[in-house]
């Protein structure tokens, strides 16, 4: 018997949906391993870290809550990853709409006027998108690699951050204490179902999925982006204007993971605080490569990544398992799931019998 | 046969009903303790201090109690769920151990009256949501006075994390206890940004001694200054626990939390149905703050004088707020004989005269 | 300034930028042959644990240096399964492996918290220990820092002189047209991630051996990303690699030393200013393109395909 490997005439796109299945599996499959390494019944482990935190309304709504941010992020890093652009940077993007967002939340909370609530959003929004504005900046006309420039940039955007909340936008009456004082009612986001904590934010990604399957599929510039991000010289072939193309998909993106940041800041949270992101741009990353670049799989792998958070703390609380099971993981979700994808190009041919004459070989084989 | 049968049921199903009915009357249900930590437990400093305290709690209290902690909660939206999830689960007390947790503890609070909250670090209460911290500066000027006594060089390094008040109160009442045995001695400090960050702790210290400290203080949770301290032969102080063993020569002493006391006494308040929603802020006389062993390199008088000032200071007939003490600039700040209340000590940030640089603001 | 002061500082220097070296040495090597690891800080973060671990059940310390030696390759050896055997994107690939590092680390680290450990104490050279200032800063360091400069002097050699050094070049700048003249792609390309995962290892474990020597979670704190930024800041060259740790090192310790000094900025404004620089720095390498495009190995980052 021999196992070769050779490349498919031919992308599979039964692979192409079946490779995150796969790898959500084989992850459960690790994680049940793990679980009895613990001492645990793997059953209960899986049960506590991926039911249990939503076995009522209030933990499905928590879901929502924890996803939008991560939704947000992971539907602007498509268009960017989809153009063969490497945004690192969703993380100080979201940052500097927090925090840009809050110093207009802040100046504005006691005026009255439905304009207030939109204004702070926008500033959100526009603050990320000048935070993408450099990379892209940078890129197009110094040609700097943006995967190096928005790590950077996350780290300024942080530390910005811990000025302004040590600084200019401290809580006069907080005793020194590094957060700003709490939202008014003007300057916070309506809630999609009272008496939880499920905020407008995720109505913001969901729509922006809308709009970023529209322009992916039906418009001219999101067939241009896909040229461009399979294949440069093709685009440059057909005359698209690269820089354009750039400037288009961090900017969208900056804008949309800004939005991300204001969203958190005056939804759930209610203050600008220091830690107003526990990696919410980096989980985004893995977030739009488990959903395949497409708006409903990043959905549906942003609930996933959120419904991991949440299992984390839920493993904690019901079972005392260690919190680094949660970065476990993730971490794991996405190698299996990068393994996994190697089977959209490529499949294992196993021969059974090593006589047989090659022209038979491809019936003789099974391939998967 | 089939009526046996059916008695060999009918007893089994009695049998085990009675079993459980006994098992449920003769234990009572134990109280549900939640801890929500802001650090992982395994930190060495903060949240590891926290844990050893609920341990203590478990070891003393036994069968009565029942805990569960959460590690590493981040301090933004995520807090409120955890703490609402521990409420929801039955927790009778929980304790949230960071200052961020401050407004999510309030609005769970809310919608569980009959849960009890504890948030240190904070200054809001509620209905059913009391706060407590301990006075760290109380054993930091104790070893500012073992500093000024030490000292060759006259200079002190001092590794802050954040510039915020319980820090701030901290290098105060450090430089007034040295400059009470020592007052040629100044401070220099050092903002890492960070309350734990090993490398950078173990840079920040190694730039002070290259400045010519020959004592490191640190208000950070990594051993690491101490380490730096003992590989570059000057001596330092450590924090939260004992790091005596992380540089044995090194090590003078330290302020030390201890967090067991509080917990249990927290506990059987609420088992015994007597529990306020009270500010607690305890020094040495509560037995929150104590003293990590003195170095054998301290002489027996020194380590008498300071302990006399421990006694005085848990009895309260010393205060080490009080004046004259002088800013910076030289100009009094607290005038003879008075002395701040807990609200100007809770929001302190200025330095007192002898410590170098200035505040970040 | 004293002397004394700037010998210290030269000596803080030296220490603080040799976890950085060490890893953007193997970064570098790595890089060249075209393959680019994200995954530093994880790579970092297991050889710190597993060589504290190591190192506090046996008592030795140069058997920690050896696991996590052991531990990084075997980190690379995750990571090379996917890029190279598997094709996998590089970028999400690394990512994936620091945030998994990150978690395991954490994991199995959890026991030995909080354990004291006598690190590696300086060894001072005869003769060149006495020299004024350089004497201090550089001869009296520990076996590490001394490894440090010794690896960053053979891969100068490998590179400038040998003929292995000229294939990963090759394989760097054109794997097909390297195919095409008979290298061994892949080989090579497995040999330089695996020689990166070590140096990662040993990067993570000088912190956790020598420099701050005890175990705590996450305790790289970021330094595996200041080191691929090194990379760049180099634009890949050895030389400028040590230079450029050194010269990280030395901002790190002026930020704090300025503050001890009474410099009255903000510390986390100051604390922008070294990625500032790697910024600037990146512009300033990248702007001339047909420059740019001689520095970086031209496949960087892009899976081969040897069936076209």
């Amino acid at each position: 018997m021999k196992i070769s490997i050779e490349r498919r005439p031919q992308d599979s796109n039964l692979m192409k949906y079946l490779s995150p299945l796969l790898a959500v599996l084989l992850t459960l499959m690790a994680g049940g391993v793990i679980f009895t390494l613990q001492g645990q019944d793997p059953w209960t482990g899986l049960y506590t870290f991926f039911i249990l935190p939503i076995s009522d309304s209030y933990g499905l709504s928590e879901l929502g809550v924890k996803a939008a941010p991560i939704l947000l992020c992971a539907m602007g890093l498509a268009v960017c990853f989809r153009a063969n652009i490497w945004n690192i940077g969703a993380e100080g993007q979201l940052l500097m709409g927090a925090l840009m967002g809050s110093w207009a939340a802040l100046s504005w909370m006691d005026l009255e006027g439905i304009w207030v609530l939109p204004a702070v959003l926008m500033s959100g929004a526009v603050a990320g998108l000048l935070w993408a504005l450099i990379p892209a900046l940078l890129r197009n006309h110094f040609n700097t690699n943006e995967i190096l420039t928005t790590i950077m940039l996350n780290y300024i955007a942080l530390n910005l951050l811990l000025y302004a909340v040590h600084g200019p936008l401290k809580d006069p009456h907080g005793f020194n204490f590094p957060e700003s004082a709490l939202f008014t009612e003007a300057v916070t986001l309506p809630l999609l179902l009272e008496g939880t904590r499920l905020h407008i934010g995720l109505a913001f990604g969901l729509f922006a999925g809308v709009c970023i399957w529209v322009l992916m599929t039906k418009t001219f510039l999101g067939f241009q982006l896909k040229v461009i991000g399979l294949d440069v010289s093709a685009g440059h072939f057909a005359g698209f204007r690269e820089r354009r193309l750039v400037y288009f998909s961090l900017l969208l993106c900056g804008a949309l993971a800004g939005l991300a940041g204001i969203s958190e800041v005056s939804g759930p949270i209610g203050q600008l605080v220091p830690s107003v992101s526990p990696g919410y741009g980096y989980a985004a990353i893995i977030v739009a490569f488990l959903g395949r670049l497409h708006p409903i799989g990043i959905l549906l792998a942003s609930l996933l990544m959120a419904l991991v958070y949440m299992g984390g703390e839920m493993g904690q609380i019901d079972l005392g398992l260690p919190l680094a099971m949660g970065s476990l993981f993730q971490g794991m979700l996405l190698f299996f799931l990068l393994a996994c994808d190697f089977l959209i190009s490529y499949r294992f041919r196993i021969r059974t019998m090593s006589n047989q004459p090659p022209a038979h070989g491809r019936n003789a084989g099974v391939n998967c | 046969m089939k009526s046996l049968i059916k008695k060999a049921i009918v007893s089994v199903i009695t049998a085990g009903l009675m079993t459980l009915s006994t098992l449920s009357s003769a234990v009572e249900k134990p109280l549900k303790v939640g801890f929500v930590y802001v650090g992982p437990v395994g930190d060495a400093g903060w949240t590891y201090g926290h844990d050893e305290g609920r341990l203590e709690m478990v070891e003393k209290l036994g069968k009565n109690i029942e805990t569960t902690y959460v590690e590493s909660v981040s301090e933004g939206a995520d807090a409120e769920r955890v703490i609402r999830k521990l409420a929801q689960q039955g927790h009778d007390l929980i304790f949230t151990t960071s200052f961020g947790y401050m407004n999510p503890t309030l609005k769970v609070a809310k919608q569980f009256p009959n849960v009890k909250f504890q948030h240190a670090t904070g200054y809001k209460r509620g209905k059913n949501v009391g706060t407590y911290s301990a006075r760290f500066y109380e054993g930091r000027y104790l070893t500012g006075v073992i500093a000024g006594h030490m000292t060759k060089n006259n200079v002190i390094g001092y590794v802050g994390s954040f510039p915020i008040p319980e820090v701030v109160q901290g290098i105060n009442a450090f430089t007034l206890g040295l400059r009470s045995v020592n007052p040629d001695a100044t401070v220099k400090v050092v903002w890492i940004n960070s309350w734990y960050d090993p490398a950078k702790e173990r840079e920040a210290a190694e730039s002070l001694i290259a400045q010519g400290a020959d004592i490191i203080n640190q208000h950070t949770d990594s051993p690491a200054p101490v380490q730096a301290a003992q590989d570059k032969g000057v001596y330092a102080f450590g924090y939260d626990t004992d790091m005596t063993r992380f540089g044995p020569d090194a090590h003078l002493t330290g302020s030390m939390v201890h967090w067991g006391g509080f917990y249990t006494d927290t506990a059987k308040a609420v088992l015994d149905k007597q529990w306020k929603p009270e500010d607690v802020w305890g020094g040495f006389s509560a037995g929150m703050v104590e003293m990590a062993p003195y170095n054998k390199a301290i002489p027996e008088k020194v380590i008498a004088q300071v302990e006399t000032f421990k006694e005085q200071i848990a009895d309260g007939t010393f205060t080490i707020f009080e004046g004259p003490i002088k800013t910076q600039d030289g100009s009094i700040k607290v005038s003879e004989g008075t002395k701040l209340n807990d609200g100007d000590i809770l929001s302190m940030n200025w330095y007192v005269e002898g410590v170098e640089g200035s505040l970040p603001n | 300034m004293d002397m004394d002061l700037i010998t210290n500082i030269l000596f803080a220097m030296v220490r603080t930028g040799t976890p950085l070296l060490l890893v953007a040495l193997g970064e570098l090597v790595c890089e060249k042959s075209g393959v680019l690891n994200l995954g530093q800080e994880g790579m970092m973060l297991m050889g710190a644990v597993i060589g504290f671990i190591a190192a506090i059940t046996t008592g030795s310390l140069i058997f920690g240096v050896i696991m996590s030696l052991i531990v990084g390759m075997a980190m690379a050896l995750l990571f090379g399964l996917l890029v190279i055997q598997l094709r996998a994107n590089q970028v999400a690939t690394g990512l994936a492996l620091t945030i998994f590092g990150a978690g395991l680390s954490a994991y199995v680290g959890t026991d030995y918290i909080g354990q004291a450990l006598a690190g590696f104490q300086p060894v001072l050279i005869p003769l060149l220990s006495d020299i004024p200032v350089l004497g201090k800063a550089l001869f009296s360091q520990d076996i590490l820092v001394y490894c440090s400069l010794g690896i960053a002097l053979a891969i100068w050699l490998f590179f400038r002189f040998s003929r292995p050094g000229l294939v990963v070049k090759a394989i760097g700048e054109s794997p097909h047209s390297a195919t095409a003249v008979g290298l061994p792609v892949i080989l090579t390309r497995w040999l330089a991630l695996l020689f990166g995962g070590a140096m990662a290892g040993l990067g993570g474990a000088y912190l956790s051996l020598a420099y701050t020597p005890l175990w705590a979670e996450g305790m790289t704190a970021g330094r595996g990303w200041i080191a691929l930024a090194l990379v760049v800041f180099a634009s890949w060259k050895v030389e400028r690699v040590l230079l450029g740790a050194w010269l990280f090192g030395l901002a790190s310790i002026m930020h704090l030393v300025l503050q001890g000094m009474g410099a009255s900025i903000s510390s986390n404004l100051l604390a922008t200013l070294p990625y500032l620089a790697t910024i600037i720095v990146l512009v300033l390498l990248s702007s001339n393109q047909s420059r740019s495009r001689l520095l970086a190995p031209m496949s960087l980052g892009k899976p081969y395909h040897p069936t076209g």
